[in-house]
């Protein structure tokens, strides 16, 4: 592997097909079979590019450590972990927001308000600029269980379409923060790979600025 | 909360084993030639210094210090960097010496881990401080300094990144015209965040000539970015920092160094601590700066004296990493001996001490398994019985 190869944290899952997509609009060449494969390191030397495959949560960590250069990372993970990495791009894929869901009609614990997240720095962050204090149960899914079975008054998670919430019987009462997927930088690799950094940059602008214009 | 087991250390605390020691004080020593030869002289400072002074002037986040109370219940930190105590010094005990002043240090200094492992919590700083000067020959040569003593230690095809906050202030202000805002904007490049940073200037009341000068503004990294970042001022104090830039890069290219150095104006590596030229450098394959520093004008005045002054600082962690010496181990002879033998073979061991070699003295009773024991020697001689003087 040459010192110019660009190593690039991609997220698992829900984000992944779309940031797929977006890289090969920006005319970067993958195998057809990259969406299908368990490899978790995938090496592409004619476009000196090394993806690895990570836990959308753990992007902004492989990037830090700078054992990824570069990353796709949601807004939300972002500001969850608060890493020291660069946002250089909003890419404008995945599409959400974080909110605040809970039982229709019912109100927030008085003594000691329970809120159930994936996100326990978000939550906690918000609830404080809202003059609250409340206290935080972390849970790793299936949040909306919570409200339901009576281990927390409120929830903050991430709403795509709202549907899971609905489903479940649970009413959005605050919108927090619109969420879209980041493309992140090593602050090292920013500096000394700055040419294929600058040129990935460059090229996801591109497709980004067109859809931009398109919607 | 469980008690620690015997092989525990608190968060980001990491233990120095002989080989790694021995690489360290040979980089350590390689780079204290290196800045003496610049005329750069070494000091000490206490490891705990008062909250209220170092702690308070230190460039650390309040929530990284490690903070200790004394008897009379005043807060203590251990030194998070050198820099805050070297201006201690320089602003009082040293006052009188004439200036400038140049000093050096390598020192531990300690920054608590919040989130989890990966970085260390007590680190080794190697670094200089050049104080009561003003001039861009001080930019550069605290700059080249850094270069050279990291070459002196054997790194290679590292760079080195060089911004100036006083234009970024500048800048800002002839745009944005109060304080605050400018604060605001230049938040987003303290935390890394153009997106941020992008979104913040679209929603401004700007003209779109001025919004398009602030987005600009985000390119000014790489060669040839300082004739651009000249057409975005307008103000006299903005031309001001560009005439030092101009002159930084004369300096550069007159100590050579040039080649290595990149203009980055967007480097805010700070809020409020640089006042200057800031600069980072940056070694291939690690996540971090291997070093950094620049022109702090400000921090001799929370100690009461005016003084300029720039520095820069190497992490010799980091520095470890990014070199990696394939080291040797050091050729050592172990004399092996039976008390009946000892006298000889003390006699023996000093003879090779006094030729400067490293001799291990070892009293046979001492060893459990003598073929694991004299594994690790290139050289055993035995002191025993008959076999006295005779060599495996």
């Amino acid at each position: 592997m040459s010192s110019s190869t660009l190593t690039i944290a991609m997220p698992k899952g829900r984000i992944f097909e779309e940031a797929v997509q977006l890289l090969r609009e920006a005319e970067y060449i993958l195998p057809p079979e990259f969406e299908d494969s368990r490899k978790l390191i995938l090496e592409i030397e004619e476009a000196n590019l090394r993806f690895i495959l990570a836990k959308p949560m753990d992007v902004p960590t492989y990037v830090e450590h700078g054992v990824a250069d570069v990353g796709i990372a949601g807004k939300d993970v972002m500001l969850e972990e608060k890493r020291n990495v660069y946002e250089v791009l909003d890419l404008g894929i995945s599409r959400c927001y974080l909110a605040v869901a809970g039982i229709p009609g019912t109100e927030l614990d008085t003594v000691a308000p329970k809120i159930a997240t994936k996100y326990p720095n978000v939550a906690s962050s918000y609830f404080r600029s809202q003059g609250k204090q409340v206290e935080i149960i972390k849970l790793n899914g299936s949040i909306e269980l919570a409200p339901l079975i009576g281990l927390a008054d409120r929830i903050v998670d991430i709403v795509s379409t709202g549907r899971t919430l609905k489903e479940n019987g649970l009413v959005e009462t605050e919108k927090i923060i619109d969420i879209t997927s980041r493309f992140i930088v090593n602050p090292v690799s920013y500096r000394i790979k700055a040419n294929a950094v600058d040129e990935m940059v460059h090229r996801l602008d591109k497709v980004i600025e067109g859809k931009e214009i398109a919607r | 909360m469980t008690k620690p087991l015997v092989f525990e250390k608190p968060l980001g605390m990491r233990d120095t084993l002989p080989d790694l020691y021995e690489i360290k004080s040979k980089s350590r020593s390689a780079m204290e030639q290196a800045v003496q030869k610049w005329g750069y002289r070494f000091m000490q400072t206490p490891t705990v210094e008062y909250y209220d002074t170092v702690g308070e002037a230190s460039a650390t986040l309040e929530q990284q210090l490690f903070k200790l109370l004394d008897q009379e219940g005043k807060t203590l930190v251990l030194r998070p960097d050198m820099t805050a105590p070297i201006a201690r010094v320089a602003a009082s005990t040293m006052q009188g010496h004439s200036q400038p002043m140049r000093i050096a240090y390598s020192a531990n200094v300690f920054r608590a881990q919040q989130q989890e492992g990966g970085h260390p919590a007590e680190f080794e700083q190697f670094g200089v401080e050049l104080i009561g000067d003003g001039s861009t020959s001080a930019d550069g040569e605290v700059i080249a300094l850094m270069i050279e003593t990291l070459e002196h230690v054997g790194l290679r095809n590292f760079q080195v990144a060089v911004g100036h906050l006083g234009y970024v202030d500048v800048l800002f202000k002839e745009i944005l015209g109060t304080d605050e805002r400018v604060e605001k904007l230049k938040r987003f490049l303290y935390e890394k965040n153009y997106v941020g940073y992008k979104q913040h200037v679209k929603n401004l009341p700007l003209s779109s000539i001025d919004q398009k000068r602030l987005l600009d503004f985000l390119h000014l990294r790489g060669e040839n970015k300082l004739e651009d970042a000249e057409k975005l001022i307008t103000s006299t104090r903005g031309y001001e920092a560009i005439e030092e830039l101009h002159a930084l890069r004369e300096c550069l290219k007159a100590f050579g160094v040039n080649e290595i150095t990149t203009l980055d104006l967007t480097l805010v590596s700070h809020m409020t601590y640089y006042t200057g030229v800031v600069f980072e450098g940056y070694a291939p394959k690690l996540g971090s700066p291997i070093s950094n520093g620049g022109r702090y004008d400000d921090l001799l005045g929370k100690f009461d004296n005016k003084a300029k002054a720039t520095g820069f600082g190497i992490d010799l962690d980091y520095l470890m990493e990014a070199i990696q010496t394939a080291e040797t181990k050091p050729f050592t002879h172990c004399v092996i001996f039976s008390e009946k033998h000892r006298k000889e073979a003390y006699a023996f061991v000093r003879k090779l001490r006094d030729q400067g070699g490293m001799v291990v003295a070892q009293d046979i009773k001492g060893i459990g398994s003598l073929d694991a024991y004299t594994e690790q020697f290139s050289n055993v001689t035995y002191y025993l019985g008959k076999e006295e003087g005779g060599e495996q």
